[in-house]
């Protein structure tokens, strides 16, 4: 971290390790304690995900497998997109809990404490990825019930795909926090974050792209759902990736890196 | 567990600054707190107090000023600064989501204490503040008492030598005021330094070993309660009367004196000696006149306070640079 630190001492990394960690369980209790916010954030994606598959999947399954397609192959379409959705979504709940932490006092304590001053941050952050995978998996076994299944992946592939949610997680939650630290209060900072879940209705989440308005396709293509949904759904059913792993990367590398230095510079900043 | 150079000073601050756009917020301070004593900053609303606790606590950087707590230097490193002090902001700087408890054994981890050292002294805190049986309790349920005493039982976990406690018993009723009084006394019989802020004289007055009036970025005044009582006169005694025609009277034979005609009442400056009581009373008594109550009034830290900030005092006041 860029954040000025203890002077030299062996202990040094054990230490942010040891605050870093403390601030995990804080949040984790947090999130244990009130999982009603977490749960609240996850109703979009499985409401979106029943929605679609019961109501449109017939004539979404006719449009997407030229007719005559039953539902089962817009349920393999939908569900790579509806799973980054649930990346969108739960990471509000960052946003949101770290407006809540700085508008407190309790954040001025920390900073006024001899402990590593990064571990507030990286508390809110892993504590977030933690929370998101959990929504992921609640989300994938729910598609799992409703009929989704891999196709096509080996265990390469699937570790490619763990690989590639943990990043886009990881880049989402940073932006998240920084949108959290610039907000004035947590209704700010969830206004702040809806882009988060607005993206992938636009995306290639619920259509192919080429299904969208010509005018339409730019905004759907260059943004970052699009070439991260791409990718899993190549690499969990088979499709072609092309090019889209590697921006999906590019995205997801670049998003981790400006979220990071956002946030850190809005820590750093004196408080008022 | 720092190597402190001896220094006789807990804190230590020379021209001490700090601007926030055209507005100096401190203009410039000298503060000199001893190790173990209780220092007081006292001003009205707007004066820095707060400011200055934020800045001696590493929370916000001075714009300039040669700034040691804990003989550590504040510019050059903050994080020894930091494991020195303890300090409890205006804002209660508690987890409402978590119970007392949580927010005790939270503290004992980020000072690196063992699990069975953090319990044991979670447990010895929260008993000494009549925290034991909420502890188990959200802290959102708490009321402003009870989360008062939480903070300063969190402030505590670390054994700091300097406590920094800004405005703290704003708010509360006057039991938990004495109750928190008690608090600082005891702490500093322990040996530690206390430096808080305070709109309330008698706060003060009650704790300080010495005060520093903080008027428009500036100290007013520094030193001992009784010092700065005797910065400016005020004492008087104070003739009550019930009875309007005894009182025009008195007012007539007493020129000297200051009316108070809503009141009934009239003031005759004086120090309060025997020898100068002794004098109005036979004044009074030549005079035929009877006053239903007699009160001998020494000068205050509210007089001194309001004859210190006052308007009076417009030189005092930062130069603003125009835009």
């Amino acid at each position: 971290m860029s954040t000025p630190l203890a002077p030299t001492r062996p202990t040094r990394i054990s230490l942010a390790v040891r605050d870093s960690n403390t601030m995990l369980r804080r949040n984790l209790l947090h999130a244990r304690r009130y999982p009603s916010m977490t749960l609240n954030l996850l109703l979009t994606p499985i409401m979106l995900l029943l929605l679609f598959v019961y109501v449109f999947g017939g004539v979404m399954s006719a449009g997407i497998g030229g007719g005559g397609a039953d539902r089962s192959d817009y349920i393999a379409y939908l569900v790579p997109g509806l799973l980054m959705m649930t990346i969108g979504s739960t990471v509000i709940g960052a946003a949101i809990s770290v407006s809540m932490d700085m508008t407190e006092g309790l954040i001025a304590r920390f900073r006024t404490m001899a402990v590593y001053r990064g571990s507030v941050l990286v508390g809110h952050v892993v504590g977030s990825v933690l929370q998101v995978l959990a929504s992921l998996v609640l989300v994938g076994a729910i598609a799992v019930a409703i009929g989704f299944r891999s196709t096509d992946a080996t265990a390469l592939e699937w570790l490619a795909a763990f690989g590639l949610i943990a990043l886009f997680t990881l880049a989402l939650t940073w932006i998240a926090v920084g949108m959290g630290m610039a907000s004035p209060n947590p209704e700010a900072a969830s206004n702040m974050a809806t882009p988060l879940i607005l993206l992938p209705l636009i995306s290639s989440a619920f259509v192919p792209i080429d299904a969208i308005p010509g005018w339409f396709q730019p905004i759907a293509e260059y943004q970052p759902f699009t070439p991260a949904i791409e990718t899993l759904r190549g690499l969990l059913l088979g499709t072609e990736i092309g090019n889209n792993g590697w921006i999906a990367i590019a995205w997801c590398v670049g998003l981790t890196a400006l979220g990071y230095r956002w946030s850190t510079a809005l820590f750093n900043r004196d408080p008022k | 567990m720092t190597t402190t150079t001896s220094h006789s000073l807990a804190i230590a601050a020379k021209g001490l600054r700090k601007a926030y756009g055209d507005k100096a917020v401190l203009d410039g301070i000298d503060l000199a707190v001893p190790a173990g004593t209780v220092f007081a900053l006292l001003g009205p609303n707007g004066a820095g107090k707060t400011t200055a606790v934020k800045i001696l606590s590493t929370l916000i950087t001075a714009d300039a000023g040669e700034l040691h707590v804990g003989g550590h230097d504040l510019a050059t490193d903050p994080h020894a600064v930091r494991a020195a002090i303890g300090v409890t902001g205006q804002f209660s700087a508690v987890d409402g989501l978590i119970t007392g408890e949580e927010n005790m054994l939270l503290m004992a981890d980020l000072h690196h204490l063992t699990r069975g050292e953090g319990r044991r002294t979670a447990a010895a805190l929260l008993e000494r503040f009549d925290l034991v049986e909420a502890a188990k309790k959200p802290v959102s349920t708490y009321s402003g008492g009870m989360k008062r005493r939480l903070d300063i039982a969190m402030t505590l976990v670390g054994d700091p030598r300097i406590i920094f406690l800004d405005e703290p018993t704003t708010g509360l009723d006057p039991r938990s005021r004495h109750n928190m009084w008690g608090i600082i006394r005891e702490l500093v019989s322990g040996g530690v330094t206390v430096f808080l802020t305070t709109q309330y004289l008698e706060e003060a007055d009650e704790l300080a070993d010495r005060i520093a009036v903080l008027n428009d970025g500036k100290t007013a005044a520094e030193g001992s309660a009784d010092e700065l009582k005797r910065l400016i006169p005020g004492g008087h005694v104070r003739l009550r009367f019930t009875d309007p025609a005894a009182y025009q009277s008195a007012a007539v034979a007493l020129r000297e004196a200051t009316r108070d005609d809503e009141a009934l009442a009239l003031q005759i400056p004086s120090d309060g000696s025997q020898r100068e009581l002794r004098s109005i009373l036979d004044w009074l008594d030549s005079a035929d006149v009877e006053a239903d109550e007699l009160t001998v009034h020494r000068p205050d830290l509210d007089d001194v306070f309001f004859a210190l900030t006052g308007s009076t005092n417009l030189p005092n006041q930062p130069k603003e640079t125009v835009r």
